[in-house]
């Protein structure tokens, strides 16, 4: 049933009746496989890749890599602190990692003050957050396994034997 | 200008026309494509990048480079225990295209019989002519799913007869052959002395048992031309590289005729290849994986719309049935073109058999073949 999370995963919109077809099951069991994986947050929602960076008159936002150093807590280890932190709606991914420093969040904002602003007052000033050094993204090239210029396809010649 | 009597007596390819109507036309959804719309893995394309840059654009020994006649001779050891020594039983081809015709010019002679099955893919009879053969078709039947069987090619054997070609899976009705079915045919083309040129080029689409070489059946490996190439497995079709791997003699008799026509395959390919096979197994699955998905989807997509289409065992082509809709293969196609924009290949562009069945490719995506088979659903609503 896995296999229905990968079709999903390609393409969100692929319906019940089509997946059935696909792994040729039936549609009824397809529906309650999906009802569960929702159920148990294995899918957590169904979103559009956007690339907005060509959209015309856009306001462009910006982004930006901020690597945080936090002291992990008695009880707590990483997840109370990292809570804190990726509760803010300015927060769009927030990983923990090995090495150098701690946290990696991905930080969203109108413009470069916004950012600034979000990094200086509200996270560097948590207790337990030592050091912060933001990274701002210039341009995205693939997200999420997904390449995000068109690339122009070399079309095969429309019937061959 | 007076052109050989030879080539003038192959029939030119009766949908020619057809094939140019597509082609001129714009915003079809094709599904009469026979090659992958994926496109070569990256981990291959860069490598091939990097030879460029490196250098390498020259000729390669006739026979391919060495290093990729190993890696396609541990290839099939590891997989298939099938063992070819890269020195005496490898050749690398410019795609199986060209194996075909090595294969037929090296072992016939003028007048020689051929068995060729009918349907099947466009080159083996005007190749096999054009190499002085003498084709005998063997009508294959809808009831078995236009495969061969025993009792089939022996009603066919008679003097003379030396040699078959055999495909499976097979373009263009996706059928291939279990073991326990390819030791029934084995047996006839040992009774009867047949050298078999077997094209095994869609061996990895092969979805509902393991792909079992001719040339791994008991007494087979002495008589069978094993071919085998990357176009379709690891989606490299305009990269033309094959092979044909077989006894010693045939291997140098081929050699002898693709040294003086082709000289070598180029190297930008072969190179290409060799990063294939070391490393490419994952994309492979993946494509596969892919192309299984769709093979359920369109089957079972084109009976539910009430065309007759057996689920076929490997490739990217089903091969349905039209008779019902009181059409023949060409009207169909022309007519489901011109009224929906779906391109598909008349069954008869494949022999006579091929008659009241249309060849659809499902490599092609996923939207493609929703709105296709949409599309068809409707043009049978309206032309039944």
């Amino acid at each position: 049933m896995k296999e229905i999370l990968e079709i999903l995963e390609k393409d969100a919109r692929t319906t019940p009746e089509e997946i059935a077809k696909m792994l040729k099951k039936n549609v009824s069991v397809i529906k309650k496989a999906i009802k569960k994986y929702e159920k148990e947050g294995v899918i957590v929602k169904y979103k559009t890749v956007l690339n907005t960076d060509i959209l015309k008159d856009n306001v462009q936002k910006v982004k930006a890599l901020i690597e945080v150093r936090v002291a992990p807590q008695r009880g707590h280890g990483f997840d109370h602190i990292a809570e804190r932190i990726y509760r803010f709606p300015e927060v769009i991914s927030c990983y923990l990692l090995s090495g150098s420093y701690d946290l990696l969040l991905v930080v969203e904002g109108r413009d470069i003050q916004e950012v600034s602003s979000f990094v200086s007052e509200r996270l560097a000033t948590i207790d337990n957050v030592n050091s912060t050094v933001t990274h701002f993204i210039l341009k995205r090239y693939k997200a999420d396994g997904d390449i995000l210029k068109r690339i122009e396809r070399n079309n095969r010649i429309a019937i061959s034997f | 200008m007076k052109i050989s009597k030879l080539v003038e007596k192959i029939k030119p390819s009766g949908i020619r026309e057809f094939f140019d109507l597509v082609i001129g036309m714009k915003d079809v959804i094709s599904l009469g494509v026979g090659e992958p719309d994926f496109v070569t893995p990256w981990n291959i394309c860069e490598s091939a990048i990097f030879s460029l840059e490196k250098g390498y654009t020259s000729y390669t020994s006739n026979k391919g480079l060495y290093e990729l006649r190993l890696a396609i001779s541990r290839y099939l050891n590891n997989k298939f225990s099938l063992s070819y020594s890269p020195d005496r039983n490898i050749l690398v081809t410019t795609g199986v295209s060209e194996a075909v015709d090595l294969a037929l010019r090296a072992i016939l002679n003028r007048g020689d019989k051929i068995l060729v099955s009918d349907p099947s893919y466009v080159s083996y009879d005007p190749v096999s002519e054009l190499a002085g053969g003498k084709v005998i078709l063997v009508k294959t039947n809808e009831s078995d799913n236009f495969k061969l069987t025993p009792e089939l090619i022996k009603r066919h054997i008679s003097k003379g007869v030396k040699a078959i070609v055999l495909n499976y899976p097979a373009n263009p009705t996706g059928v291939s052959y279990s073991r326990k079915e390819l030791l029934a045919l084995s047996k006839i083309f040992i009774d009867n002395d047949l050298i078999v040129i077997s094209d095994e080029i869609y061996d990895e689409l092969t979805y509902d048992f393991p792909h079992t070489p001719l040339a791994t059946l008991p007494g087979m490996k002495q008589r069978t031309i094993y071919l085998n190439g990357f176009s379709k497995a690891f989606a490299m079709t305009g990269w033309r590289v094959g092979y044909a791997c077989g006894p010693e003699e045939i291997i140098s008799a081929m050699t002898k005729i693709h040294q003086y026509t082709m000289l070598c395959s180029p190297i930008m390919g072969q190179l290409g290849a060799i990063e294939a096979l070391r490393g490419s197994a994952k994309s492979v699955l993946e494509m596969k994986r892919e192309y299984k998905r769709r093979r359920e989807f369109i089957v079972s997509k084109l009976n539910e719309i009430g065309l007759c289409c057996a689920m076929p065992e490997g490739t990217f082509y089903v091969f349905p049935s039209i008779k019902k809709t009181g059409m023949n293969s060409a009207d169909f196609a022309k007519k489901l073109l011109y009224k929906e924009k779906v391109a598909v290949v008349p069954g008869t562009a494949f022999g006579s058999q091929g008659e009241g069945h249309i060849r659809i490719a499902y490599a092609s995506s996923m939207d493609n073949l929703k709105e296709a088979t949409q599309r068809i659903e409707h043009f049978l609503k309206n032309n039944a």
